[in-house]
């Protein structure tokens, strides 16, 4: 009985996990710009930090 | 009306679409290397590149020296036109602290975050370019572009560089950032992403309380009690996120809704949902049961999905545009001799401005220096520019076509002709509450039967077993609530917006589907709608040209960017490049020029033949060497699609057509609208707004087409305001509809499409109804099982989910769109 309780545990992490990613993708943009990124990946030389100073 | 009304300001947007000319590359024709327009000659060029003109020779070597000429290998000619000149003090505005403040989105002591909108922005390159921004101007640290919202976030240094230096910097490659007085104001409030967060969360628990009820469904055994109530109570905590956040939208539509008294289609799902949760916790706090939480999280998911999917809407596009996106953020004002950058709303009367070639004049006011040629054609559907003297009055909006003007401002910006068309009461509406839709209507009757059904059912156990009261009443709301309904109207919508959107119609919401089916009496607006302002037919008069003077006349027309020059260099076809000499255009008269010793003049009669002579429409007469041989008379070019979309809308609505122009073309057009269409011309903007409420108070439901600031009021006013775009990046009034001028002819299979989804939403909610049916039989019994609420609720979702997509598809497919 335990184990199942075990497996259960992991589970609903591992699903907490994806969700949270989730989330984090929808906050961050990405389901909204979905031209750039595709473009941005071929390009030679790398764009400046997009990190603010 | 596209552009060109207004280009003034916004100078080469969007009219020179370089990716169009690429497609026609033939042998003899060179083209620009950098935008890939038709070059005249090869005088233009590097070593081995040739441009079309300077302004794009000097963009290619300013990308040269930074070494970024990965611009032209990711693409065949991407850049943007250089032929019309920016001004080059045209962002000293960008100076003023006060402006300033009000564009950048962050500071600090070493940096400035700004946002710039760039309507340019077209292709990999642009995206290569932009992002590649450091490396043309050493003050910028990064700059990030937003493909779909044309916009790049850029962050610079203070020290290093300034607001203004950057814009320059972007101009000087051709992406010029477009701000205008819209962004003086609030600003634009971020995404609501929340309804997105709302379905991940739902999902999650959907997903696991399902998982988790199979024990129960599949009968675990007696012995193990300890175990069956820990899935239990897992199941109630995973609900509790679903109750309290995901189902937040409809706890706030029918709260809104109720507070105007009105019973809209959310409330009977919110209390579904409140209900359910009830019993379902009361029996695993009792322990008699594991409650219908998969049913539950199970409908939120599906009605956020559907809403979200109704509710996506172009984000590129604007529907709520005013005159301020139209207007400059600032303009010159003189004072003391000086030109001073000012902010429109600091415009007072008494004061001079300065109005630069192609700019738009921002107030009304009276002409005190200079010869103005005001193109209102935005505003008025006027086609051609006025000539307005000294002392004349100008009203706002306006773009100066030929050389800079000064006026003397009388009314403040906001009390002019045109703006306080926008600042009537009506039009400043909040957002209310939908009640027109029959969805709404529809879930009401049923709700009623519900509550019927529910009392029915309480007063019959009442009398025969009281212990089954609670679990037959709560029974009923579970399973009787309307979200298939709900659900078939929101997949119906959300799919055929995508239909139209894909077909180049861009719906602001679900909304003016409805409205859209229900139009009994469609008004046109005529310049820019039913006639092309691109395209002008061209009727020749006079002595015949042989091919070699028309190529002369088309060689010299080409030299000019006036539209009629343009029009008829277009008309004729240039087919051999040809050196000028002493080339010289005159405002508002003509041009001429020298081929091979022989003088060429084009233009207005006084300008050609030395003597006035009086013209009906818009002509430009020809001389070569010292004859006089004829002219050219312009008439406005009806779209092609016209007549056939005419001929089909006649047969079931009423048609109108307003018109700002004069009735010269009054005989073309009742012949083709048809004896029974009103015409009507010399249309100011107020007239037309009047003419739509004339209709509406007959009882009309009016669908106004138009374009232009001219036709604003009245696609307000309308009950569908369907605005008509050359192409969709451009500016279009506010509307209910952006659709783009090419798919006018359309508009009838469109039509068609929209009624579809009335006949969709009732057919899936017939058969949503025996869904209910079957569970109101268990439900009254007090039997309804959660093993058969958990197949029912999925598998119905699912079957209406089929149903509406695909008959909606189906319908759009039978319509070829």
């Amino acid at each position: 009985m335990s184990v199942i309780i075990i497996l259960m545990i992991a589970s609903i992490s591992i699903a907490a996990l994806f969700l949270i990613a989730f989330l984090w993708g929808v906050k961050s943009g990405q389901f909204e710009d979905d031209f750039s990124p595709s473009s941005r990946i071929l390009f030679e030389d790398k764009p400046a930090s997009t990190k603010t100073v | 009306m596209p552009l060109p009304g207004v280009t003034g300001y916004f100078s080469n947007f969007n009219i020179f679409s370089p990716v169009m000319t690429a497609n026609v590359l033939t042998e003899q024709e060179i083209h620009c290397y950098h935008c890939g327009e038709t070059c005249l000659n090869k005088k233009i060029h590097t070593e081995e590149k040739i441009f079309c003109c300077e302004g794009c020779k000097m963009v290619y070597s300013i990308l040269n020296q930074s070494e970024l000429c990965d611009y032209y290998n990711l693409n065949d000619n991407p850049g943007i036109n250089q032929r019309i000149k920016v001004r080059g003090d045209k962002f000293a505005f960008l100076d003023d602290e006060k402006i300033k403040r009000e564009l950048i989105s962050f500071e600090d002591d070493q940096q400035i975050h700004v946002t710039f909108y760039l309507p340019q922005m077209h292709c990999s390159s642009c995206l290569y370019l932009l992002e590649n921004l450091h490396r043309l101007n050493a003050g910028v640290i990064s700059s990030k572009v937003n493909f779909t919202r044309k916009e790049s976030e850029i962050v610079f240094i203070k020290e290093k560089t300034s607001l203004r230096k950057v814009a320059e910097t972007l101009t000087s490659i051709g992406y010029e950032p477009y701000i205008s007085l819209n962004d003086l104001k609030e600003k634009r409030p971020a995404i609501d992403r929340s309804m997105v967060y709302q379905l991940g969360v739902a999902g999650f628990a959907f997903g696991n309380i399902m998982l988790m009820s199979f024990p129960e469904y599949l009968g675990i055994d007696s012995t193990e009690v300890g175990l069956l109530n820990m899935f239990r109570w897992a199941n109630f905590g995973l609900a509790i996120p679903v109750l309290l956040y995901s189902a937040l939208p409809f706890y706030i539509s029918s709260w809104k809704s109720l507070k105007h008294k009105f019973l809209n289609i959310d409330a009977p799902i919110a209390l579904a949902v409140i209900i359910t949760f009830i019993r379902s916790a009361f029996e695993v706090i009792s322990g008699t049961g594991g409650g219908y939480f998969d049913s539950m999280t199970g409908i939120v998911f599906f009605m956020l999905a559907g809403r979200i999917l109704q509710d996506k809407t172009y984000r590129q596009l604007s529907f709520e545009r005013d005159y301020t996106s139209y207007f400059p953020i600032a303009i010159s004002v003189i004072k003391d001799g000086q030109e001073i950058p000012t902010t429109l709303p600091d415009i007072k009367p008494g004061d001079t401005l300065l109005i630069h070639n192609e700019e738009l004049i921002p107030a009304d006011g009276i002409l005190t220096r200079g010869k103005a040629f005001i193109d209102y054609s935005f505003v008025t559907g006027e086609s051609l520019p006025v000539q307005k003297e000294m002392g004349e009055i100008v009203y706002a909006g306006g773009k100066q076509t030929e050389g800079n003007i000064e006026i003397l401002v009388v009314k403040e910006v906001t009390q002019s002709y045109l703006t306080k068309l926008w600042n009537r009461d009506e039009f400043k509406q909040q957002e209310e509450i939908n009640t027109t839709s029959f969805v709404h209507l529809l879930s009401r009757y049923f709700t009623y039967i519900v509550f019927a059904i529910a009392a029915g059912t309480v007063i019959y156990w009442q009398l025969h077993d009281p212990s089954r009261v609670w679990p037959a009443m709560t029974s009923i709301f579970i399973i009787a609530c309307p979200c298939a309904l709900f659900l078939s109207n929101t997949f119906t919508n959300g799919n055929i917006l995508r239909i139209l959107g894909r077909n180049r119609l861009y719906m602001r919401n679900a909304q003016t589907i409805e409205d859209m089916s229900r139009a009994t009496h469609i008004v046109f607006d005529k310049t820019g709608t039913l006639t092309s302002t691109q395209e002008q037919d061209i009727v020749y008069d006079g002595i015949e040209l042989n091919q070699e003077q028309l190529q002369l006349t088309a060689a010299i027309s080409d030299q000019s960017n006036h539209p009629l020059s343009k029009a008829l260099a277009r008309h004729i076809g240039r087919k051999t490049a040809m050196d000028i000499q002493d080339f010289r255009e005159v405002p508002g008269q003509g041009i001429e020029g020298r081929i091979g010793g022989e003088m060429i003049r084009l233009g207005s009669a006084s300008f050609v033949t030395g003597q006035a002579i009086p013209q009906k429409g818009t002509s430009v007469f020809v001389r070569l060497g010292d004859t006089v041989y004829g002219h050219f008379s312009f008439s406005n070019h009806y779209r092609e699609a016209i007549p056939a979309l005419i001929h089909d809308l006649k047969k079931e609505y009423r048609l109108s057509v307003l018109s700002g122009d004069n009735t010269a073309e009054q005989e073309t057009l009742q012949k083709l609208m048809g004896k029974n269409t009103t015409l009507l011309f010399h249309q100011k903007p107020e007239d037309k707004l009047q003419y739509i409420r004339f209709l509406q108070e007959q009882g009309e439901k009016v669908m106004m087409i138009g374009d232009g600031l001219n036709d604003a009021g009245a696609l307000k006013q309308s009950d569908i305001g369907v605005a008509v775009a050359e192409q969709t990046n451009n500016f279009t009034p506010s509307s209910d509809a952006i659709i783009e001028a090419k798919q006018l002819s359309l508009l009838t299979r469109f039509i068609r499409l929209c009624r579809a989804n009335r006949n969709i939403v009732v057919a899936s909610f017939v058969m949503s109804i025996v869904y209910n049916v079957i569970g109101l039989y268990f439900a009254v019994q007090g039997t309804l099982s959660p093993v058969i609420a958990a197949i029912l609720m999925p598998s119905s979702s699912l079957s209406i989910l089929l149903l509406t997509y695909g008959s909606s598809s189906l319908i759009a497919k039978r319509l070829k769109l």
